[in-house]
């Protein structure tokens, strides 16, 4: 395999005009001009198409190629005396030449190329079904006029982008990922990797999709439930490990904000997911009275390198290692601003307060909540030695309300527990809540509350999944 | 010519055959489903109360949990039990 445009390729005709006239039975293919080269009584194998450099996988020009029978049983690439010599069997070739030159790229490996190669020749392995936008269609449009969009302008997704998407995972296009509801549609590896080029992912995003939308699908998140309910949340995806730093997520400043392709398109792509295959569209089977900015995209990753806690994932039992997604039904954040706290103790009433008044100050037990320790509270409780544990203990304790607080009519509110709990005292969360993630910026004395949707059976816990990368 | 992949499953709703109405709900048996959102149950009470008032027989089901969609059994025995049902949807 050689082409025209390339000097090792030229250096070598010599070569290949005495192996043409020695008893080996050659065949040269020209991958950019079918004059070139000059080979007398015979003529090169047009090539121009690319399709046997593809099929071969020709990285370099030139290659030789010793085929027995069919069947390919040594290569060789660029030229190399010793190299043409051995595997021709021919031992006189190439006297003239230099040793050795290193061959230049093949055109069936040109960034320029590869893509559409890829389409033309590997396109099969997409089982999915194309759809043919009209010559005078905006291709952005007609994601819109499709309703494939979350409202915001979507990647058109070709075969050439979905099959670079698939590049960022060793499973097979065919795999099933999840059943996902509210339509309980099995989705392959190839339908979530199309909604992750809509959303505007990067094929090495693709893991932490796969790993979200499996975590979604789990009866025990109850993606059905929560996208029908008439309450804000969506899913809050928290990304740990080192899958994180390699993908570039953030964990710091602005962590919940705009301007990170990762945490956004993860996010998104999840969503997209939910409404392109499970059916799940705003104002049909979404049923949200007001719903949350969140549910566009909300996807995070966790600041371990200084936090005072455990990441998430190990607090949930996966090895510090491993990176995982966990995921967690909740709407935007709630400030929390305590400027003066110097002493943990001060600090963990602060919050307490805030996370009282979550949902509302008189409703407990039943909802969830996420708190987001940012990293100038998180030095307050790591200096004084507080873990994850420490300070869920404290706020436990900081979180049992009288009953006489809470009961319909208490305070002058309508809103409340029935008059039986009047003596009672009762925690403001279900045991073990709320989850504990440290994230945000180096500057600000602040943290926040993720409120979220109805905890446990009734609604949806926390499922954790590893990302297999 | 652009050529994009069907990001949808690809399905087409399917028309599903209601079950026939009855006619009448003399002699019926009513189900009446509470989904287990806050004060479904008084709505249901009051509609016990006037349907038996009717002669018709009552029989009263309640799913797990409103978040999550009944179980299999549940419909089935509702199905298999009932002439008619009615389901208290929202508080």
């Amino acid at each position: 395999m050689v082409k025209r445009d390339c000097p090792t390729c030229e250096l070598v005709v010599p070569v290949l005009l005495e192996l043409l006239t020695s008893d080996a039975d050659l065949d040269v293919f020209v991958q950019d001009d079918p004059s070139f080269p000059d080979l007398g009584d015979s003529d090169p194998i047009d090539d121009t198409d690319l399709d046997f450099s593809f099929h071969h996988d020709i990285e370099t020009v030139p290659t030789l190629i010793q085929f027995d029978a069919g069947t390919e049983v040594a290569r060789t690439v660029g030229w190399s005396r010793d190299d043409w010599r051995a595997l021709t069997g021919q031992t006189a070739i190439g006297e003239s030449l230099p040793d050795s030159r290193p061959g230049c790229g093949s055109l069936s490996v040109d960034p320029l190329l590869v893509d559409d190669l890829r389409v033309r020749f590997g396109g099969s392995q997409l089982s999915g079904r194309r759809i043919e936008l009209a010559a005078l269609e905006d291709e952005f449009e007609a994601a819109f006029d499709r309703g494939w969009t979350d409202g915001l302008p979507v990647v058109p997704p070709t075969e050439a982008r979905v099959l670079r998407m698939l590049d960022g995972t060793a499973r097979s296009p065919a795999d099933i990922v999840a059943t996902v509801p509210p339509n309980l549609v099995e989705v392959t590896v190839e339908q979530v990797a199309i909604n992750a080029v809509m959303a505007g992912c990067k094929p090495e995003y693709l893991p932490v999709v796969l790993a979200a939308v499996e975590a979604a699908c789990t009866s025990e998140f109850n993606m059905h439930g929560l996208l029908a309910t008439t309450y804000f949340s969506g899913p809050v995806i928290v990304v740990n490990g080192p899958m994180a730093r390699r993908i570039g997520m953030n964990s710091g400043t602005n962590v919940f904000g705009q301007g990170n392709r990762a945490n956004l398109t993860i996010g998104r792509a999840l969503q997209l997911v939910v409404r392109n295959l499970g059916g799940g569209v705003p104002g049909q089977v979404d049923m949200a009275c007001q719903g949350s900015p969140g549910k566009l995209a909300f996807c995070f990753a966790e600041r371990e390198h200084d936090s005072p806690f455990t990441p998430l994932s190990v607090s949930r039992g996966l090895a510090p290692d491993a990176s995982a997604v966990t995921l967690f039904a909740g709407e935007g954040p709630t400030p929390i601003v305590d400027q003066l706290s110097r002493t943990p103790e001060s600090l963990a009433r602060s919050m307490a307060s805030v996370l009282r008044a979550t949902h509302h100050p008189k409703l407990v037990i039943g909802w969830d909540a996420m708190l987001v320790v940012g990293p100038e509270h998180g030095r307050v409780f790591a200096d004084a030695g507080w873990d994850r544990t420490r300070l869920l203990g404290e706020l436990d304790e900081l979180l049992l309300i009288p009953g006489r607080e809470l009961v319909r009519g208490a305070g002058s509110i309508d809103e409340g527990l029935p008059p039986e709990f009047h003596d009672a005292t009762l925690p403001k969360f279900a045991d073990g809540r709320p989850a504990i993630v440290h994230a945000g910026g180096d500057a600000g004395l602040f943290s926040s509350v993720l409120p979220g949707w109805v905890g446990g059976e009734l609604g949806s816990d926390m499922v954790t999944v590893k990302i297999e990368e | 010519m652009t050529v994009v992949m069907d990001p949808t499953a690809g399905r087409v709703a399917q028309a599903v055959q209601p079950a026939t109405r009855p006619m009448t709900l003399a002699g019926a048996v009513v189900g009446l489903l509470d989904i287990s959102k806050p004060r479904g149950d008084v709505f249901l009470d009051q509609l016990e109360v006037e349907l038996e008032s009717r002669g018709l027989t009552v029989k009263r089901f309640k799913k797990p949990t409103f978040s999550k969609p009944a179980p299999v059994d549940l419909r089935h025995e509702i199905a298999t039990s009932c002439d008619a049902v009615i389901e208290a949807l929202a508080d």
